[in-house]
């Protein structure tokens, strides 16, 4: 069986290191072009984001946030992002429970599959939805221009994230507490909610995670999609993209710095979320 | 294995499966083979027109280079971070384990905007001195490179620490006591070791390149025939109602992600025998 590709909560393994030695000349010298060339490119622009945000004061930034189009464009991108988390979850782990419990022909496709929306270019993305799903459909549904289809292209881009968290996990899960709990009377769906789901829930968090700060930061795939209406279907990524074209940078940075708190928040969670399994673990 | 389980009614099975199945069809493979279908929908007419048009062939071009020197470039300091996030201790080290993973989660616009205001030829940080040297790093392939590397940094690392970590150090440590340098300690012991981590931490890093589009968009310019990557192609055709390019371009990146997808399920296995 193909393992995750994106193995957000990849259990983690028994390590047989010893205690990691500490910086040698090489090594330190490695680690510090490693640190100018991360901040280089990571930290001293994202941090310039921040910087740029607060450049016309807590007013400027302020009365950016409470714009009412970029209000209506980040309550629809949370809220769209959440929604799609909803799906996952219950859509994740049905799909991450089919693939490792159940055995049919072409399986190992739909396993493939799976990754298919991790690896295609967002604006292809959006594209493939379009052509299903947009004016010429073949089945004569068409979301284009709606907020149906910001629904679409985040379910899309997101699906692969919590079916690869829960996959290795489910996988690792031993038969016999389930053959326990069977042969002490439970049925199975009491089995499922008391034996197994309490063992997917780190995994479906982690991924849950990851699927809400990657339907935050969506941008390719709405693009064709969704019309990028003002007050109707623009989220989030778009309207930086518009204060930016328009010369506004502090405006672009305000809300830049917005998303980057969501996604700073989801990474602290996920780390928490890891190192309360690796304890139990 | 399954077998050796206990097994769900039938009934429930079916269900399952079949809702697993519908779902997936109809948001991936039932789209994505449309793209297909667009595109040959002529034959090859489509695809021929597009490769001669000097838009197209310039943008395939030009992603080629971008991702494959954002490949490498990630490669060396994927590599590097992973061996001393794993191998060596030093102050810092949680939050930079933790940074490392950031830029999965920054929208690409973002990331976009980030670099622009570092590297603003005018307005940036740092953009008017390094303009003032001759470098430009804005409307120009550095500039594509630097945000493709970004969107994909985590992607080898994620693939090569678990390893490292499994592996363990002994050998290293044998080796190192029988008079090995670090060089080759790295080439005959740790190397083979992490080679297939490393060939899927590329392939998946070469298809998220090959594909970057919000953060290039914004970095590029959007020239045509100069910074136009493959994905702005699309965008670009698509809405200039030269459709047939559009779809025929989408099949070409779709059919690049599609094979890098492929060849890392095949490798994968390899892993636990």
């Amino acid at each position: 069986m193909s393992q995750a590709v994106i193995s957000g909560g990849r259990p983690a393994r028994k390590r047989r290191s010893a205690r990691p030695g500490s910086l040698t000349i090489v090594s330190g010298l490695g680690l510090g072009v490693a640190l100018v060339w991360f901040s280089l490119l990571v930290l001293i622009p994202l941090a310039m984001v921040v910087a740029t945000s607060g450049e016309d004061g807590w007013e400027g930034f302020w009365g950016t946030l409470t714009n009412s189009q970029t209000l209506s464009a980040v309550r629809l991108t949370v809220v769209q992002a959440f929604l799609v988390t909803l799906l996952n979850v219950v859509m994740g782990t049905m799909i991450a429970w089919v693939l490792v419990r159940d055995r049919f022909p072409g399986k190992r496709i739909l396993d493939v599959v799976i990754d298919i929306p991790f690896a295609l270019p967002t604006i292809v993305a959006g594209l493939v939805l379009l052509s299903l799903y947009g004016p010429q459909s073949p089945l004569g549904v068409d979301v284009a221009n709606t907020r149906i289809s910001v629904f679409m292209a985040l379910a899309f881009v997101t699906l692969p994230f919590i079916v690869r968290t829960v996959q290795p996990v489910l996988e690792e899960l031993e038969a016999d507490v389930e053959e326990a709990s069977a042969s002490l009377g439970a049925n199975r769906l009491t089995t499922f909610r008391r034996i197994i789901l309490p063992s997917l829930v780190p995994a479906i968090a982690a991924g849950a995670a990851l699927s809400f700060a990657r339907g935050i930061s969506e941008y390719g795939s709405l693009v064709l999609l969704s019309g990028n209406l003002p007050n109707r279907t623009e989220v989030a990524s778009v309207r930086v993209l518009t204060y930016i074209e328009n010369g506004d940078a502090a405006s672009a940075a305000t809300v830049a710095t917005l998303m980057l708190v969501v996604a700073l928040f989801v990474i602290v969670a996920l780390d928490l979320i890891q190192r309360r399994v690796a304890r139990r673990g | 294995m399954a077998s050796a389980r206990l097994r769900e009614p039938a009934g429930v099975r079916w269900t399952l499966r079949v809702i697993t199945i519908a779902y997936v069809f109809l948001l991936v493979v039932w789209p994505v083979s449309l793209v297909v279908k667009y595109t040959f929908e002529d034959g090859l007419t489509a695809l021929s027109t597009s490769l001669s048009d000097p838009a197209v062939t310039t943008a395939l071009r030009l992603t080629a280079l971008v991702a494959v020197t954002s490949v490498i470039l990630n490669l060396v300091f994927g590599v590097g971070i992973s061996l001393l996030l794993v191998r060596y201790e030093f102050p810092g080290k949680r939050i930079l384990s933790a940074l490392i993973d950031l830029p999965l989660s920054v929208s690409p616009v973002v990331v976009g905007l980030a670099l622009l205001l570092v590297f603003n030829p005018r307005t940036g940080l740092f953009g008017p001195g390094l303009s003032a040297a001759g470098i430009e790093v804005i409307f120009a392939s550095p500039g594509m490179i630097m945000a493709t590397v970004f969107v994909a940094l985590p992607l080898v690392i994620r693939e090569v620490v678990p390893v490292l970590e499994e592996i363990g150090d002994e050998q290293e440590q044998a080796s190192r006591s029988l008079g090995a340098n670090a060089v080759q300690t790295f080439r005959r012991i740790t190397l083979p070791s992490i080679k297939w981590a490393v060939v899927y931490g590329v392939v998946l890093s070469l298809a998220r390149s090959l594909g970057e589009y919000g953060a290039v968009k914004v970095v590029s310019g959007n020239i045509v025939e100069q910074t136009q990557t493959a994905t702005l192609v699309v965008e670009s055709k698509y809405q200039g109602f030269e459709q047939s390019t559009a779809y025929a371009t989408a099949f070409l990146l779709a059919a690049a992600s599609v094979i890098c997808i492929i060849v890392v399920s095949i490798l994968r296995p390899k892993e636990s025998s």
